[in-house]
């Protein structure tokens, strides 16, 4: 898999939103690169960047008031930033898919689930009517719906949160997306139901051979399913390694309070350790660093310098001043 | 469904009890006598009492209304004070005027307003937002009356464009079926007087879809700025829907309810509206003919009328309520 050429790249990549109380960073730096067959991670606390990285990839940052100011999005090399509205359309749903944390809301209440993936497949590909329904039959047996035929007709209130989300993944690779972007998939589910829909997003994986995204703020997902992962805070990954290495030899003080703040089924301490303090208010990042309001190993410099991404010999990259000394700069 | 639309007409009985009452008391609280006015100013006391002990108005008003009531139940709205005709024949040959008058102005109301409703949405805050809307604020703010009277100085005066007044051209011959002059002339394949009632439905029904119009363009508007926000309309653009197919399928068909409780409730104030425009227009529809009977006190007119309207708003009511079916499928009406 080492020689494969990526399928996604973001460089550098500055989502911004221009609102009447100032400019929010929502995405400010973000570089990553996912495979075939891949799982990223991508690990943050709510208004950390996730969700908006991945909505930029898509280019469905609500505009205005959001607007990519800065970096690119490479799909299979081509970039996807100059590319008009009507040429994006083409690539969503087909190259790049993508489901949402919410099943209950993400479906549209007044269409039958047939109607909701046949529009997919025949937005997309070169079917008919009757050849669309074949393969959405398939595809509701390919994610372990049972009784497909029948239950195409049925409206996604008459479906459980679990089905649904089961309805989302098929209708998500209705056209075999090289991409899948998968949005905190599992958050509103029961903790069974979660663990089902992460095997099935494992197996077709390896079925489909697609890369995916999944954005998660679960370190037990990111254990469970990802090869890599990139844990970000204010907007900016701070820490970008792969699943072994990262639970193994966490570098980041974020990282760190992220990892302990996991119920450990052994550990019998009354109190579960949490990060004080709230995430950063995107419109006036801290001068330094901006995790060190919250850091409990902070410095002097932190407060003042903002630390680059550092990488070790492992591609382990941390951004944090601890290990200013150590490491080379690789990134301004 | 059929249980539903039963137990909904029988729910009709006690609504027209209500509204028979209201309206037996409101016409007899009114100052006024019918004798006097088919007598006219000149009539002796004499002859005014005896007109009245034939009109039974002598008696108390709880037989007057026991009466009306037993006519009621047998089909008969009785006759008019006035005409001496059979309310029911005199309403059933003026329905059919308002009725399609009615129907062409809801047409303009709801095409127009859903459409600039949608347009304002999607466009939040563009120049097509702002003037749509202030236009609708100025569409609710506007009396018909005199709005009605510009547009005939406007367009029949000055500009010489429409006819001012009436149904159809005197010159024009139409086979009349249905008594709605458009699908008539249709039906009969009369393509000169289906141009002529179209352009005298075009006056009085602007005039008339002016209010409803502004109310449906202002409530699909909100309605679709709440509905543009969910989660679904992110899904089926990242599906890379067509933006036509996200705006006027997926949204709108969520955005409709209210939209749809709206129209329903506009097409009873239509009816009602109808009066003061049919008047303006001389448009030869119940209207007009309920404003000639209240002027003369003829009760039996204006109190069949008003139950009769009530009916049709109560039946507009219960096809809005079986339409919501039609738009979202997680509501059952049984």
């Amino acid at each position: 898999m080492a020689e494969q050429l990526p399928i996604l790249e973001v460089d550098n990549l500055h989502t911004h939103f221009f609102t009447k109380s100032g400019v929010v960073k929502a995405v400010d730096g973000v570089s990553f690169s996912v495979k075939p067959g891949e799982t990223l991670g991508i690990v943050g606390e709510s208004g950390s960047g996730k969700s908006i990285t991945a909505m930029s990839v898509m280019k469905l940052v609500p505009s205005p008031p959001g607007r990519i100011v800065d970096g690119d999005v490479r799909f299979n090399g081509d970039s996807l930033l100059p590319k008009t509205e009507k040429e994006m359309r083409k690539i969503r749903g087909k190259d790049i898919s993508m489901i949402f944390q919410d099943p209950m809301t993400s479906l549209n209440p007044v269409f039958s689930v047939e109607k909701q993936m046949l529009e997919t497949i025949l937005t997309h590909e070169d079917m008919n009517k009757h050849q669309a329904r074949k393969r959405a039959v398939e595809l509701l047996d390919l994610v372990g719906i049972p009784d497909a035929k029948k239950r195409l007709k049925n409206y996604p209130h008459e479906f459980s949160g679990g089905m649904r989300q089961r309805v989302m993944i098929a209708m998500a690779l209705a056209c075999n997306p090289k991409v899948l972007i998968a949005d905190e998939p599992t958050t509103a589910l029961d903790v069974t139901i979660q663990a089902q829909i992460l095997a099935l997003l494992k197996r077709l994986q390896k079925e489909l051979g697609m890369a995916i995204i999944m954005i998660t703020h679960d370190l037990g997902v990111v254990a469970e399913v990802c090869d890599r992962v990139m844990v970000m805070y204010g907007g900016k990954p701070v820490e970008f390694a792969s699943v072994k290495e990262l639970f193994d030899g966490p570098k980041h003080p974020y990282t760190w309070g992220l990892l302990s703040s996991i119920p450990q089924i052994h550990n019998r301490k009354e109190r579960l350790e949490a990060i004080q303090g709230l995430p950063p208010d995107l419109r006036h990042l801290p001068e330094g660093c901006s995790f060190a309001p919250r850091c409990t190993h902070v410095k002097d410099s932190c407060l003042h310098i903002d630390p680059a991404l550092l990488e070790d010999d492992t591609d382990h990259f941390v951004r944090c001043l601890l290990y200013e000394e150590e490491e080379k700069v690789i990134q301004p | 469904m059929l249980n539903y639309i039963i137990r909904r007409l029988v729910s009709l009985i006690p609504v027209l009890i209500g509204v028979s009452i209201l309206a037996f008391s409101l016409m007899h609280l009114v100052p006024g006598d019918p004798a006097r006015s088919i007598l006219g100013e000149k009539a002796t006391e004499a002859q005014l009492e005896a007109l009245r002990e034939e009109l039974n108005l002598n008696d108390p008003y709880i037989v007057q209304y026991g009466r009306f009531m037993g006519q009621i139940a047998q089909g008969d709205l009785g006759n008019s004070i006035t005409s001496k005709e059979a309310v029911i024949v005199e309403i059933g040959s003026r329905l059919p005027a308002t009725l399609e008058l009615t129907l062409f102005a809801m047409g303009i109301a709801v095409l127009v307003g859903v459409l600039a409703g949608v347009i304002a949405a999607v466009k939040q805050y563009s120049w097509f937002d702002n003037i749509s809307m202030s236009g609708a604020l100025f569409g609710v703010s506007m009396p018909i009356f005199w709005l009605g009277l510009m547009m005939i100085w406007l367009f029949a005066v000055e500009l010489n464009w429409l006819p001012p007044s009436g149904r159809l051209s005197n010159d024009i011959e139409l086979q009349t079926i249905t008594n709605l002059y458009l699908l008539d002339s249709i039906l009969t394949l009369n393509g000169e007087a289906f141009v002529n009632a179209f352009r005298h439905l075009l006056m009085p029904g602007i005039a008339l879809a002016t209010i409803p119009m502004a109310i449906i363009a202002r409530m699909t508007r909100s309605s679709m700025l709440e509905v543009m926000k969910q989660d679904y309309i992110r899904t089926a653009n990242a599906k890379g829907l067509a933006s036509r197919l996200v705006v006027f399928q997926h949204a709108l068909k969520n955005a409709a309810l209210p939209v749809l409780t709206v129209i329903g409730l506009q097409f009873g104030f239509l009816l009602g509206g109808a009066v003061l425009t049919e008047t303006i227009f001389s448009w030869p529809g119940v209207g007009r003919y309920v404003m000639d009977a209240i002027l003369s006190r003829d009760y039996p007119v204006v109190q069949s009328t008003i139950l009769i309207v009530a009916v049709i708003f109560v039946l507009v009511n219960l096809i809005t309520d079986l339409l919501y079916t039609l738009f979202d499928p997680r509501i059952k009406l049984d």
